[in-house]
């Protein structure tokens, strides 16, 4: 945001936040965040003073238009007050205090409360007595229609061009766009808030809280559809449009305007039915990739989660529709776990998903945060609207095999450069990683699982012909069918019935 | 007389002693690191390293929850069981470092006392230590002085005759100054840290040592005190201070410095060669330091004396008298040496002077860069290779670098008048 400085009373070293700003958003200025920076020498002296102090500085040097006033995870063991101490300060801007409970809520949790709060102490004087709003007051002011886009944040997932192309995108539709935020918002935006006709709520993880105070209070509407993908993209302009009492826009818009349709539809992405994908990240993104895979790629989903807790329910849902049962944790070890048992060819999440996919030697495209530098780039790189779909298909095809590579590795696996697991296309050489077979792979005659299955060695020969990215799920496939069947050797022919019995 | 020594406090732009496990882990692959903090803490070493990604993590946090600070769950008996578990899933980790921060300092969790329980339950196979990180106490390199610290106890005792390099020197310009020290004449020249956690060297009263980097001061207090000299020297960045690093040594094992000269004084030659490129970009520029890693005053004295360039302020986070006495004296009389920090003040200086470089953190690198004054950014110090006579060229380089990228690029990006076109 613009004109809004934030007072944080936090120790020496929290500072390191500011990187988040200056190095992975790459900004050309400070953040404007004021920190109190305690050692442990002002432990034993008045912090509360140098609370005041810094408050004071703050609002002398950076003159905003509004002080956030809040503590970071240490200062809360402290419990200095440092909001309820710069309201008492007469300062001549409006403070807002904010409680934002370190050891039990997190990042999204934080940006939601943060903006809901200042939204709150910002627009209170404007609500109604009784909400009332018309979305469709425009027809009568003979103006087109006005909407706000909420949500959109700096070390969000490419909001920066996700605001343009949906900017673009209602703009194509006689929709104009009133105020962003809190994405370059001021104080005087924000105070403009209620002038639009519906809210567009883009991120519901930071604006959800907010849409919807300001639909109780004075009655305006918000979107629920996250335009991320070719049909996501149009049922949102479908809702935007009925909201606003506009015609709906022709249902092969998606396929004349983006690239995603045609690509998917072409010969060459045959290859991609049915390939398996893994997919985590905040629960926005999330849900949106199960449905491009689902229906737009043709891929199978065989994983889905999210670490947002306040969207497990519509994560479930997602998951289900799906036949699967949604992970819903924070902790990474979990998420490998799921990974390895699923046995994805492509893994979708973030930058931690990475790190256990390197691990599994599996292909993996990032499409949610947490993230770091190279997810900021310079290029125009939107997730949402048609061209975030023609974005999506290059990132998310990208890490596969390409398929001409694929068919050849299937046939002859003796070649000196193109060895198993090897993907020309992304320039290095060898595999790409670590070997999902290996806990059984040995010289000896017969192999032992974990689970006391034996492996012949002619079955591990036969398990080896297995293209790579499918071989860990025909292994699993294979041992599981042993088990039913209550075979404890495996011999070729067991790997046979088996791939007879689950059709693949 | 000497350096205008000056304190400021205030709001500072540093980061705390957690960040030194970003470079310490790849020093000791075979050590693990766990911090014992908040989500914050765990955010910063994710930031901070994040980028890089790893098949096998090298460091994590175990984040502190309301049940822990309300008492409800003993903090003791969850750390064992994370510590536990950690060490299940990595049975190759030798050494464990319990690293506090501010949350665990604030709420008093004994962490001494919980390396020394898991010691003893898992004696022989990992050897368990603890040090602070946390930004109440320690800045940055700090981290580094506290995990050395904590290694104190287990370095085995011995009285042979040997040299002790301290503190994290890249693998290259290790086994360059073993080398050196070597076609010296000093025999038995070892290094803490160790390449690996369960090699650490042995310590005792035929021990001398050298300290590589200046922020050391506990470590060397702790070697003081397991007997080991310690000698006082300018630290070996730029050709001169590395030569009056070994020189110090040498006197102490009382080489000839006839033989000294011999070996050093085409070393220093060819320095002074690789530095004129440099030089004559550096000469005469002036340049600011601000607060970070405690190398600022070596690095000042460097880029003054063997650089030309003019010295407007040096910051430093923390100022050992004592450690860095060999260095005030060889500044130019009536530098400003700032200790501690109050970054908007400081700020303002550098806006006001308007120097021709200015060695910052990354929180400030690109917000000064945007205002047209060149930076360099001060972490990337820490990480490469600087010691050593040898690394006098490369490292006056880190420094005209930018100076170099802003005069080749700007001119094209920043067109002030219009070219004539071709066909005219």
């Amino acid at each position: 945001m613009r004109g809004v400085h934030y007072v944080l009373h936090a120790p020496q070293g929290d500072t390191y936040a500011d990187l988040l700003f200056t190095m992975i958003e790459r900004r050309g200025e400070r953040p404007p965040v004021t920190y109190t920076t305690f050692q442990a020498r002002d432990l034993g002296g008045d912090t509360a003073e140098l609370v005041k102090r810094t408050v004071r500085e703050a609002a002398e040097r950076f003159q905003p238009e509004a002080l956030l006033v809040g503590e970071s995870c240490t200062a809360e063991l402290i419990q200095d007050q440092p909001g309820a101490l710069a309201q008492g300060m007469n300062l001549t801007m409006p403070v807002v205090p904010l409680e934002l409970p370190a050891y039990s809520k997190k990042e999204n949790w934080g940006a939601s409360e943060t903006l809901y709060q200042l939204i709150r102490n910002l627009l209170k004087p404007q609500v109604p007595d009784q909400p009332q709003h018309d979305t469709q007051a425009w027809k009568a002011e003979g103006r087109r229609p006005r909407v706000n886009l909420l949500g959109p944040s700096l070390l969000g997932f490419r909001c920066r061009d996700d605001v343009l192309e949906v900017q673009r995108l209602l703009t194509v539709h006689g929709v104009d766009v009133g105020v962003v935020a809190p994405l370059g918002a001021s104080v005087n935006d924000i105070q403009r808030l209620p002038q639009a006709d519906l809210n567009v709520c883009l991120y519901p993880e930071i604006a959800e809280s907010s849409c919807s105070w300001m639909e109780r209070n004075f009655g305006i509407p918000f979107t629920r559809t996250v335009p991320i993908g070719v049909g996501a993209t149009h049922s949102f302009l479908v809702e935007v449009h009925t909201l606003l009492g506009l015609e709906p826009p022709a249902a092969d818009e998606g396929y004349q305007r983006s690239r995603l349709p045609w690509y998917s539809e072409s010969v060459d992405s045959t290859y991609l039915t049915g390939k398996r994908v893994f997919i985590f990240g905040d629960g926005t993104h999330a849900i949106a990739a199960a449905r491009i895979c689902q229906e737009e790629l043709g891929f199978e989903v065989v994983g889905l989660g999210t670490y947002s807790r306040e969207m497990a329910r519509a994560v479930r849902a997602a998951a289900k529709q799906l036949g699967l049962e949604a992970l819903i944790t924070d902790d990474y070890l979990e998420v490998e776990a799921a990974m390895a048992e699923t046995a994805p060819e492509l893994v979708l999440g973030t930058q931690m998903e990475r790190h256990s996919a390197k691990r599994l030697g599996l292909p993996c495209a990032v499409i949610s945060t947490p993230m770091h530098v190279q997810d900021v780039p310079a290029r125009t790189s939107p997730q949402m609207g048609w061209e975030g779909a023609n974005v999506i298909f290059d990132a998310w095809v990208h890490p596969l095999m390409m398929g001409l590579e694929e068919h050849l590795i299937g046939m002859f696996r003796h070649d000196f450069e193109f060895v198993d697991g090897h993907q020309s296309h992304l320039g290095h050489s060898g595999g790409s990683g670590a070997d999902t077979e290996s806990p059984t792979t040995s010289n000896t005659d017969q192999a032992k699982t974990a689970t006391g299955l034996a492996w012949t060695a002619d079955g591990e020969a036969e398990l080896r012909k297995i293209p790579f990215f499918v071989r860990g799920k025909v292994r699993r496939n294979t041992e599981t069918y042993a088990r039913e069947k209550g075979h404890l050797e495996i011999s070729s022919e067991t790997l046979y019935d088996a791939k007879a019995h689950f059709k693949a | 007389m000497g350096a205008n020594l000056q304190k400021e406090s205030g709001p500072r732009e540093v980061f705390c002693g957690l960040t030194s496990i970003v470079w310490l882990h790849r020093r000791m692959p075979d050590a693990f690191f766990l911090v014992v903090g908040s989500r914050t803490c765990a955010h910063l070493i994710q930031s901070a390293a994040g980028v890089m990604i790893f098949a096998e993590p090298r460091f994590g946090t175990a984040i502190l929850s309301e049940r822990d600070l309300a008492g409800l769950a003993d903090a003791h008996d969850e750390l064992d069981r994370v510590a536990k578990e950690l060490l299940q899933r990595r049975p190759e980790i030798r050494t464990l470092f319990l690293v506090g921060s501010c949350p665990s300092e604030v709420i008093k969790l004994d962490l001494a006392r919980a390396a020394e329980r898991l010691n003893d339950e898992l004696h022989g196979r990992v050897r368990v230590v603890n040090y602070s990180g946390s930004g109440i106490e320690t800045t940055f390199t700090d981290g580094e002085d506290g995990a050395l610290t904590a290694l104190g106890p287990l370095l085995p005792s011995t009285d042979e005759r040997q040299l002790l390099l301290v503190g994290t020197l890249a693998d290259a310009v290790e086994d360059r100054l073993i080398h050196l020290f070597t076609r010296l004449g000093i025999q038995t020249v070892r290094s803490l840290p160790p390449r690996q956690s369960t090699e650490l060297p042995p310590v005792g009263p035929g021990t001398t040592v050298l300290l590589t980097q200046p922020f050391l001061s506990n470590t060397a207090r702790m070697l003081r005190d397991r007997g080991a000299r310690v000698l006082s020297a300018p630290f070996p960045l730029g050709a001169e201070g590395s030569r009056r690093w070994m020189e110090t040594a040498c006197r102490d094992f009382n080489l000839p410095a006839d033989r000294v000269a011999e070996v050093l004084d085409p070393l220093e030659r060819r320095a002074h060669q690789a530095l004129a490129p440099h030089r004559q970009i550096l000469q005469g520029k002036r340049i600011v330091l601000l607060p970070e890693s405690q190398l600022e005053l070596s690095l000042a004295r460097f880029l003054q004396r063997e650089c030309g360039m003019e010295l407007v302020e040096v910051g430093t986070p923390y100022l050992n008298r004592e450690l860095m006495a060999e260095e005030l004296a060889l500044l130019p009389e009536g530098t400003t040496v700032m200790e501690g920090q109050h970054v908007d003040r400081q700020l303002d200086r550098v806006r006001d002077s308007h120097p021709d470089l200015v060695v910052c953190g990354m929180g400030l690198a690109n917000p000064l860069e945007a205002e047209g004054i060149t930076t360099k950014w001060s972490i990337e110090l820490v990480f490469s290779p600087i010691h050593g006579i040898d690394q006098a060229g490369d490292l006056a380089e880190l420094f005209s670098r930018p100076l170099r990228r802003r005069q080749r690029i700007e001119p094209a990006l920043h067109p002030t008048t219009l070219h004539p076109t071709v066909h005219a």
